[in-house]
C-alpha cells in the first residue's frame, strides 16, 4: 500500500500524464457519461438505481440467512463452501486445495477480491504458476503490475505498448493491431488453460435462491477456466449475493450497463458446484470461498453499511474527476477511485489511508452515476470527521492537532462578527506586504502555499459587504 | 406569484463578503429591481461549510447553531452561493441528526433558504430580470449547486433572457473545477490538473466570459486565469443579471 506521501507524489506525476488522461477519457465517454441513459433501458419510469439500492439494502441486512441458503444449495450439489474471516485464511484455504491436488498451474478469471487478499503472490511463493486469463489482467501480469481500473485493468496502456510487451514476453513479432494482439494472447492462454489443474475466478454476484455464483465476461475465458481444470475455486465477497433470482436479475442488468455500457455481457457464467452426472463438462471439485476480511465490521456500523451495497461495477471511477487525472495506480491499493477511497480505509485503517479520505473534491459525480445509488461523498465526509476528532470504535486517532487548533480558532472568530471584522482589517494590512503583480496575491505563506503553487489568490476587498451595508444602510434597517 | 415574500434576508457567503462584495451588491440590485425588501443581519459570518467538508464537525456545528440564531426569524433567506445553501439545506440535518430540537430548527431554516437563481425562478417566477450584457457567456455547473440542490435550468433560463448575451455551453460543464475547499491547498497538483481541463473547456467555447452561481469555483478559475494571463473574464451570475445597457 502507498504511504500518503507516495500518494501525493505519484498522483502528482500522473496528473501531468496526458496520455493516461486520454486513455481514461475513453472510459469516461463510453461508459461513465453514458450510464444514466443506459439505466433508463432497465426502467424508464422509476429510477432503477433506487430499486437496485433497495435490493442491495435488503440482502445486506439479512446476509446471515441469505449466505446460509446459498451455501446449503451449493453443498447439496456436492460443492464445498468455506467462510474465510480474513484474507490470510482465504489464501490458506486456496493453497490447501491446491496442495491436496498437487496443482502446479492455476488459471484465473479476473477477480479484484483475489487482489485484495493477495492470492497471486501466495500461489507464486508456493511454487504454483498462476496465469491471469482476462486479457487486461494478463497484460498487467506480464508487466508485473496490478490493475489500474476495477473493470479495465490495463486501461493505462496503449495498444502500441501492449504490442511491445507481447514482442518482449511472448516472442511474437511486433504489431499494434488489437485483433492480432488478442489472437497472440489467446494462443498463449489456451495452452495454459488446457494444462492447468485448477481454475480460480471471482464472482460478480450470486443468487441464494438458485445456489449459483454469476460471473460476467466478454472474452470467454471464464467458461474455459471454470470448466476445463479439475478443480475450480470461486472467490466471493460475503456481501455480493442476491436473495432471489428476481433480485439477481435487477443487479445483473444494472451491473453490465454500469461496468461496460452493455445491455448484457458477451458471456454470463453461472457456476454452483462440480460437474453432475448428466452434464458434459465442469470441474470434478468445486469450492466457494466466502471472504469477509473486514466486511462484517463495516456491516456493524449503520453509517458505513451502505458501502457494502457496492456491486464493483467501477462506474464511479469513470466519472471521478480525480481518478480521471491520477489513474488507479496512484491510490496504491487494489480498489481505486471513489469506492476504493471509502472501502479501503474501512478495511485497512482510516489513519493509514487518510490520503484516500481527503484526496477528493466531494463533487458528487460518483453518487450520481452509481447503479445502487451509493452515497460515497457522505461516507468520505464521515471518514474525514473520524480523522478530525478520532473515533475509538474504528481505532482512529485525531490526525492533526495543528489543523484541529486552526479550525477551532477559525470557529471562535467566526462566532464573533467583531472579531471577524478585526481580522479582516488586519488581513488588509498584511496583504499589502504580499506580492500582487496582477492585482491578485502571487504567493501565500505556510500551509496556504499549496493554493498559490499554480494559482493566484484573491485579495480582501477594501470594504466587506457587511461593513458597507452597515455604513450605507445600517441605520435604515 | 401571489405568495412571494415581501422581505428577503440576505445570507452573504463569507468569501463574497470579504473578497467579492461587488457580486453581493449586484444581487442586491437585481432583487431590489424585483421589488423585494432586503434585510441584512449584521452578525452573520459563515455557515460552517469549510469545517464540515474538512471533517471538523464540532466546529461546523457551532457555526451552524449560530446561523440558526441569526437567521431563524427570516421570512426567506437568499444566498449567492449554491454550496452554502446546500450546507444549510442538507448538511445541517446531518450535524444535528441526534439533537431533535436543533434538527427541527435546522429543518425549518432549510425550508426557507434559497440559492439566488433558484429564488428568482422558482419562488419569484421571474426569468427576465431586464438585464443587458454584451457578448458570449459560458456557464459552469457548480457541483453542490447541481448535484446537491438540483439547480441547472434556473441560471440558464435567466441568462437566456439577458439582452445581448449569447449563452454558449461548454463540454462537461458539470465536471468539477477541482476546488473542493482544503483539497485545493492539500493536493494542488491534482486540483490544478482538474482546473486546467475546466479552463480548456471554457476556452474552447470561444466565450469571453465564464459565469456560475458559486464564488468558490469562480475564484478558483480566476486564480489560474490571473496567474497565466488567460483572456477569459470571470463573473458571478449576479453581476451579469445586474448588467445595464451602456
Amino acid at each position: 500500500m502507498n504511504s500518503p506521501e507516495d500518494y501525493r507524489s505519484s498522483a502528482g506525476k500522473a496528473a501531468a500524464d496526458t496520455r493516461l488522461h486520454s486513455a481514461l477519457a475513453k472510459m469516461r465517454d463510453k461508459v461513465g457519461r453514458n450510464a444514466l441513459n443506459l439505466y433508463t433501458q432497465v426502467d424508464a419510469q422509476a429510477d432503477p438505481r433506487l430499486k437496485a439500492k433497495d435490493v442491495r439494502r435488503k440482502v445486506v441486512n439479512n446476509l446471515d440467512v441469505v449466505l446460509t441458503s446459498l451455501a446449503a444449495k451449493i453443498t447439496g450439489r456436492g460443492g464445498h463452501v468455506h467462510f474465510a474471516p480474513t484474507d490470510l485464511d482465504a489464501v490458506e484455504y486456496c493453497l490447501g486445495v491446491a496442495r491436496r491436488h498437487g496443482v502446479r498451474r492455476v488459471v484465473k478469471g479476473k477477480s479484484m477480491l483475489s487482489e485484495e487478499i493477495g492470492l497471486n503472490a501466495a500461489f507464486e511463493a508456493a511454487g504454483i504458476e498462476t496465469v491471469e486469463t482476462d486479457l487486461g489482467e494478463y497484460i498487467v501480469q506480464l508487466k508485473g503490475e496490478t490493475p489500474s481500473h476495477i473493470i479495465a485493468p490495463a486501461i493505462h496502456y496503449s495498444r502500441e505498448q501492449v504490442g511491445e510487451l507481447f514482442a518482449e514476453k511472448l516472442g511474437e513479432p511486433y504489431t499494434s493491431d488489437p485483433p492480432t494482439l488478442t489472437a497472440m494472447a489467446r494462443k498463449a492462454l489456451r495452452e495454459k488453460m488446457l494444462t492447468a489443474e485448477m481454475g480460480v475466478s471471482g464472482g460478480n454476484t450470486a443468487c441464494a435462491e438458485t445456489g449459483h455464483v454469476t460471473i460476467v465476461s466478454n472474452e470467454g475465458n471464464i467458461r474455459m477456466s471454470s470448466t476445463m481444470p479439475r478443480v475450480h475455486v470461486v472467490l466471493l465477497g460475503i456481501e455480493k449475493v442476491a436473495a432471489t433470482l428476481e433480485d439477481h436479475d435487477v443487479l445483473l442488468r444494472m451491473l453490465t450497463r454500469a461496468a461496460a455500457g452493455q445491455k448484457i455481457s458477451t458471456y454470463v457464467s453461472y457456476v454452483g458446484g462440480p460437474r453432475l452426472e448428466d452434464e458434459p463438462d465442469g470441474p470434478e471439485e468445486f469450492h466457494l470461498v466466502l471472504v469477509d476480511n473486514g466486511r462484517t465490521r463495516i456491516l456493524g456500523d449503520p453509517d458505513f453499511r451502505e458501502v457494502l451495497h457496492c456491486i464493483r461495477c467501477g462506474c464511479c471511477l469513470n466519472v471521478c474527476p480525480v481518478y480521471l487525472k491520477i489513474g488507479g495506480h496512484s491510490y496504491g491499493t487494489p480498489y481505486c477511485g471513489p469506492i476504493g477511497a471509502v472501502f479501503t480505509p474501512l478495511t485497512r485503517g482510516v489513519n493509514e489511508c487518510h490520503h484516500l479520505c481527503q484526496g477528493e473534491t466531494l463533487c458528487g459525480a460518483c453518487k450520481q452515476v452509481c447503479p445502487v445509488d451509493n452515497d460515497l461523498p457522505r461516507m468520505l465526509s464521515l471518514l474525514r470527521a473520524k480523522l478530525a476528532d478520532g473515533d475509538p470504535r474504528w481505532n482512529v486517532r485525531p490526525q492533526s492537532r495543528g489543523t484541529k487548533a486552526a479550525f477551532a480558532a477559525w470557529a471562535w472568530i467566526m462566532s464573533r462578527r467583531p472579531a471577524l471584522d478585526l481580522l479582516l482589517r488586519l488581513g488588509r494590512a498584511v496583504q499589502r506586504l504580499l506580492p500582487k503583480p496582477s492585482g491578485w496575491i502571487r504567493r501565500l505563506p505556510g500551509p496556504l502555499s499549496g493554493w498559490t503553487r499554480g494559482r493566484d489568490f484573491p485579495p480582501l476587498a477594501k470594504e466587506s459587504f457587511t461593513e458597507r451595508w452597515a455604513r450605507t444602510r445600517g441605520r435604515k434597517a | 406569484m401571489t405568495n412571494r415574500p415581501k422581505r428577503v434576508t440576505l445570507f452573504i457567503q463569507c468569501i463574497i463578503d470579504s473578497c467579492f462584495p461587488d457580486a453581493a451588491w449586484a444581487m442586491v440590485r437585481v432583487l431590489e429591481k424585483q421589488g423585494v425588501e432586503l434585510v441584512h443581519p449584521k452578525d452573520q459570518t459563515c455557515c460552517g461549510q469549510p469545517a464540515f467538508n474538512a471533517g471538523y464537525r464540532q466546529e461546523a456545528a457551532r457555526l451552524a447553531e449560530r446561523f440558526l440564531d441569526v437567521f431563524e426569524d427570516a421570512e426567506a433567506i437568499v444566498c449567492p452561493s449554491g454550496s452554502c445553501v446546500n450546507m444549510v439545506r442538507h448538511h445541517y440535518a446531518e450535524l444535528f441528526e441526534h439533537q431533535p430540537r436543533l434538527l427541527a430548527r435546522a429543518e425549518a431554516v432549510a425550508a426557507k433558504t434559497w440559492e439566488f437563481t433558484e429564488y428568482l425562478v422558482d419562488v419569484l417566477g421571474v426569468t427576465d430580470v431586464g438585464a443587458f450584457w454584451k457578448g458570449q457567456v459560458t456557464y459552469h455547473d457548480s457541483c453542490h449547486l447541481l448535484r446537491g440542490l438540483g439547480v441547472a435550468d434556473q441560471p440558464r433560463a435567466l441568462l437566456r433572457q439577458v439582452r445581448g448575451l449569447e449563452l454558449v455551453e461548454m463540454t462537461r460543464s458539470d465536471e468539477c473545477c477541482g476546488f473542493g475547499g482544503t483539497f485545493a491547498v492539500k493536493y494542488p497538483e491534482i486540483s490544478e490538473a482538474l482546473l486546467e481541463t475546466k479552463l480548456a473547456n471554457v476556452q474552447s467555447t470561444g466565450a469571453e466570459t465564464v459565469t456560475g452561481c458559486d464564488m468558490g469555483c469562480l475564484m478558483h478559475m480566476q486564480g489560474m486565469i490571473t496567474r497565466r494571463g488567460l483572456p477569459i473574464q470571470v463573473r458571478h451570475i449576479a453581476e451579469i443579471l445586474a448588467g445595464e445597457e451602456r
